[in-house]
């Protein structure tokens, strides 16, 4: 466990301002210096329902949820429609309350609105909070703020009495109060944010918990983004101004904010019919010249399936943004998982001919995504950024300069009509297939409608340099060989990248490796830094690109390690299982630790997986996370 | 200037340059009406002026998907039933270009018949021609959307017990601002139509009876046809919705009792068309999207300055 760190946890129903309450505070606390990281959990439903946001700060860097939390400002789910404890979801309105208890740390704090919630509803609620030496504050938030403004206000009474506590300066608040908020609700925030600081220190022992905000500073300016902010801001600076889609959570994140922006920039956001007409909307648009993305998540995606192999046969370039949730079906639509791995490797029919990137980290998701449309304009291919509701949605400070880059509007390999004056003509036509055997990367450059001397025919069936269909044989292996050709020439690209997409993290020379894939790359390296602590010899590769597959890093990462625990979020392996695939061997070194109940890891649980199973071979005293032993284990 | 210097050229059009060079054999039989479509799709472009290069004809699966491997021009051949959106992005994408869809009763009725009604909802300044021949042809003679009541095929072994969805009133409830009727075998009014449906601003929706010889011998040639414009028999305005409603009923019902009506039904010149609407609310840009990627002189916006002030 990390000293020196407030992690905050504020509950409530949806519909309470949980997550504009925590996203200020996140960035007040980044505004004091600190490093911040935040942790999303919520149902699906518009209001009521148990949820909450934690906000991990520290003075050092933070790259995941921590273990359990130590700071709980329980609001109460002021949507309740069934507060009954024989209810068949129990009693609503407590859950802010009941639902955390279990992980609050020894030695936590528990502030709770006694204007909602009754404590003595909880079952043991005393011998508990005794017990886990808990310190608890009941303030009437409810009632300051009815008397100083309107009752949603209490989440500021909330913010209030957690400074008092935790001893965080209010000016930091105030601050960005006054740059969040309209004017008409500005003074009466101000006045509760005050009036619940005084009151909380004249009527409570403020000093009696040990908990307390650390003290930092930054070198440099830093940003308070997501995943979803990252992936945006990736694609507008790559030139992207076309994103069609149809609302899905979490994808709905990524559509919104481009739909938000791209008019600013002269863009177009089109939300259609269904996810069929959006992935083919986009590949239209890019047929016909323009920079465009689509995407969805695990259902819609599905829904894309055909449009998607239509792009790889024709060779338009597209980018497609999947956020899983976890499935199957509907599953649970708020929650994350990583199950989405093989639908989107292998979803359309024939073989597939896409890049697959998962970023591992909020920044990695701007990198990624523009390198995502670089190489599909370049390559005339489809390029998938896989990622998760856990890095869509969590906020974190990345330094404000890392997105401080030129754009890259290029069309890629696209003529223009001077070029296509000398181009290769057939019969009339522009001959946009080419099969070059000298043609390494197989690439043959495409003209857009429009131009003069470009005409061609783009076509789902099997076809000719012009386009024309044909079920010629060697026209079909030629084509065939030549568009799959252009993976290994972008694996070769990926390869030379002078930061690779993968992360290895730890000593070099350990004895154990623990490897993952997208969005749990943090919290690996957090549970590496803390086996190394406790004298285990561990090290970590967090790996992105999907398709093309990293042979060589992945290998050269798995000789040099006796044993490597493959952590995921899903039930059958599934990033294992590619590992395999693609390496055709090391079944007997790799183990599995999965995760699927809807929660992402908590570090302590890839250090307890490592330690019970990997050191000790035993078995897991819960249910949580599950562990599949290597071949022949 | 324009990085697409076909946009606009005015120069003499000749109707052989929309058949390719190298023309393929068509895969069509003997007598199929889809011919038809082609060679009034021919004779109408140079009259609305457009040149195969700056022409992107958009098509579906089925032997009507084949259109763009006989007709000389850019082309887009999709997948089942998606043609629409395909079509209607690269309109937004370059509104210069001329965008014609097209794809059989089956493709734009059937499987992608929620993009259609999205398509004529959103008005989309495109025409799109659908191949109407009542039966899926490419497949070998199923029944399709807009076979009779009866009909019997090999997948409906007893006559299909649906009733025929009716072309015409759904493209008006969804919101086609021009519809009309022909048949293959009425080359003039085809042509005709084919060309007011280009120039008109806004989604034109074409049903195009095309016979099937092979497949769908009960409709024959749709023969004799009548125009319902022409004919002294019927009298209503294209203008007024209810009266283009009711003749447009009637016409679907008539066609099943082998009487072969067509013309246009509906005209609405006053509905702007989806492009300037958006342009309207200032979510489309007044120069078209995809020239700006060949523009070097563009500043491109960057989300650190346009953007990031907002996290920090």
């Amino acid at each position: 466990m990390t000293d020196h760190e407030l992690i905050w946890r504020i509950a409530g129903g949806s519909g309470d301002g949980i997550a504009s309450t925590s996203q200020n505070f996140a960035k007040a606390l980044m505004r004091s210096g600190l490093h911040v990281f935040t942790h999303r959990h919520y149902p699906s439903r518009i209001r009521g329902g148990h949820t909450y946001t934690e906000i991990r700060a520290a003075a050092d860097p933070v790259k995941s949820r921590g273990d359990g939390y130590n700071f709980l400002l329980a609001l109460g789910d002021s949507f309740a429609r069934n507060p009954q404890q024989e209810a068949y979801y129990g009693n609503e309105e407590i859950k802010p309350l009941s639902e955390n208890l279990d992980e609050l740390r020894e030695g936590g704090v528990i502030v709770y609105d006694s204007g909602l919630l009754d404590a003595s509803e909880i079952e043991d609620f005393e011998a508990r909070v005794e017990e886990n030496n808990w310190h608890v504050f009941d303030p009437d938030l409810r009632s300051l703020a009815r008397e100083h403004g309107r009752e949603v206000m209490r989440n500021t009474a909330g913010v209030g009495v957690t400074c008092a506590i935790a001893g965080i300066d209010l000016e930091w608040i105030e601050d960005l109060m006054t740059d969040a908020m309209p004017e008409k609700i500005l003074e009466p925030n101000i006045e509760i944010l005050h009036e619940a600081y005084e009151m909380v220190q004249e009527e409570y022992d403020v000093e009696a918990p040990d908990v307390a905000v650390p003290e930092g500073e930054h070198d440099e300016e830093q940003v308070l983004l997501s995943g979803s902010d990252s992936i945006a801001y990736g694609a507008l600076d790559e030139g992207c101004r076309f994103i069609a889609g149809y609302p899905m959570t979490p994808w709905t994140e990524v559509f919104t904010i481009m739909s938000q922006n791209l008019p600013e920039v002269g863009g177009i956001s089109e939300q259609v019919e269904d996810e069929i007409a959006a992935a083919a909307l986009a590949i239209g648009a890019s047929h016909a010249g323009v920079k465009a993305m689509s995407g969805s998540s695990g259902g819609g995606f599905a829904l894309m399936s055909e449009p998607l192999g239509l792009a790889e046969m024709t060779e338009t370039p597209v980018v497609l943004i999947e956020a899983m949730r976890a499935g199957p079906s509907t599953g649970m639509p708020t929650k994350p998982e990583q199950g989405d791995l093989e639908h989107v490797l292998y979803t359309s029919q024939g073989d597939s001919n896409r890049v697959v990137f998962a970023p591992g980290t909020v920044d990695e998701a701007y990198d990624q995504a523009r390198k995502a449309f670089q190489i599909a304009y370049e390559y005339q291919i489809p390029a998938i950024v896989l990622y998760d509701q856990k890095l869509g949605g969590e906020l974190t400070n990345v330094p404000a300069s890392h997105y401080d880059r030129e754009p890259n509007p290029s069309l890629g390999s696209t003529l223009t009509e001077a070029e296509l004056e000398d181009a290769e003509h057939e019969g009339g036509k522009f001959a946009r297939f080419q099969y070059d055997p000298d043609n390494d990367e197989g690439v043959s450059p495409r003209s857009i409608p429009g131009q003069k001397g470009g005409r061609f025919l783009a076509t789902g069936n099997e076809h000719m340099p012009e386009g024309h269909i044909s079920e010629d044989p060697d026209n079909r292996v030629y084509q065939m060989n030549r568009r799959m050709r252009k993976l290994e020439a972008i694996r070769e690209e990926l390869d030379s990248q002078e930061k690779s997409h993968q992360t290895q993290y730890g000593p070099e020379d350990a004895e154990y490796g623990i490897m993952t894939f997208g969005s749990n790359q943090g919290t690996v390296e957090e549970a590496v830094d803390r086996l190394n602590e406790a004298g285990h010899s561990v090290k970590a590769l967090g790996v992105s690109d999907l398709m093309p597959y990293p042979e060589n890093e992945v290998s050269e990462f798995l000789e040099s390690v006796d044993k490597c625990l493959v952590v995921e979020m899903n039930a059958s392996a599934q990033f294992r299982g590619l590992t395999q695939k693609e390496l055709g061997q090391y079944g007997e070194k790799l183990s599995s630790l999965l995760k699927y109940n809807g929660n992402p890891f908590e570090p302590a649980e890839i250090v307890e997986g490592f330690e019970v199973n990997i050191v000790e071979g035993g078995d897991l005293p819960h249910t949580r996370t599950k562990f599949v032993p290597a071949a022949g284990d | 200037m324009s990085a697409f210097s076909a946009i606009g050229e005015e120069r003499e059009i000749d109707r052989d340059e929309f058949t390719p060079g190298l023309e393929p054999q068509p895969t069509w039989c003997p007598g199929c009406g889809d011919f038809g479509v082609l060679k009034a799709l021919k004779q109408a472009m140079p009259e609305v002026g457009r040149t195969p290069d700056e022409t992107l004809l958009v098509t579906g699966i089925g032997c009507s998907g084949k259109l763009n491997s006989y007709f000389e021009s850019y082309g887009f051949h999709t997948i089942h039933g998606r043609s629409l959106p395909i079509a209607r992005a690269a309109k937004l994408a370059n509104p210069g270009i001329e965008v014609i869809a097209a794809g059989g009763d089956g493709d734009g009725y059937g499987i992608g018949g929620n993009h259609f009604i999205h398509t004529a909802r959103e008005n989309h300044d495109m025409t799109y021609i659908v191949f109407n021949n009542e039966i899926f042809g490419l497949t070998k003679g199923q029944t399709s959307p807009t076979s009779p009541k009866g009909h019997k095929s090999k997948t409906q072994p007893h006559g299909s017990a649906k009733e025929p969805l009716r072309p015409l009133s759904m493209s008006l409830n969804a919101g086609a601002s021009y519809i009309a009727r022909t048949a293959a075998v009425n080359p003039n009014q085809a042509k005709e139509i084919l060309k007011e449906a280009m120039e008109h601003d806004g989604f034109a929706h074409i049903d195009f009876l095309t016979q099937c010889p092979t497949w769908n011998k009960d409709a024959r040639q749709y023969v004799p046809y009548i125009d319902v414009n022409d004919s002294d028999e019927y009298d209503f305005d294209v203008h007024d919705r209810a009266e283009a409603a009711e003749m447009m009923r009637e016409t679907e019902s008539a066609l099943h009792e082998g009487k072969v009506l067509t013309g246009r039904y509906y005209v609405d010149e006053d509905r702007p068309s989806y492009q300037h609407e958006k342009q309207a609310l200032g979510e489309m840009p007044e120069t078209p999207l995809a020239e700006r990627y060949f523009d070097d002189d563009y500043e491109w916006e960057r989300s650190y300055d346009s953007f990031l002030a907002k996290h920090k």
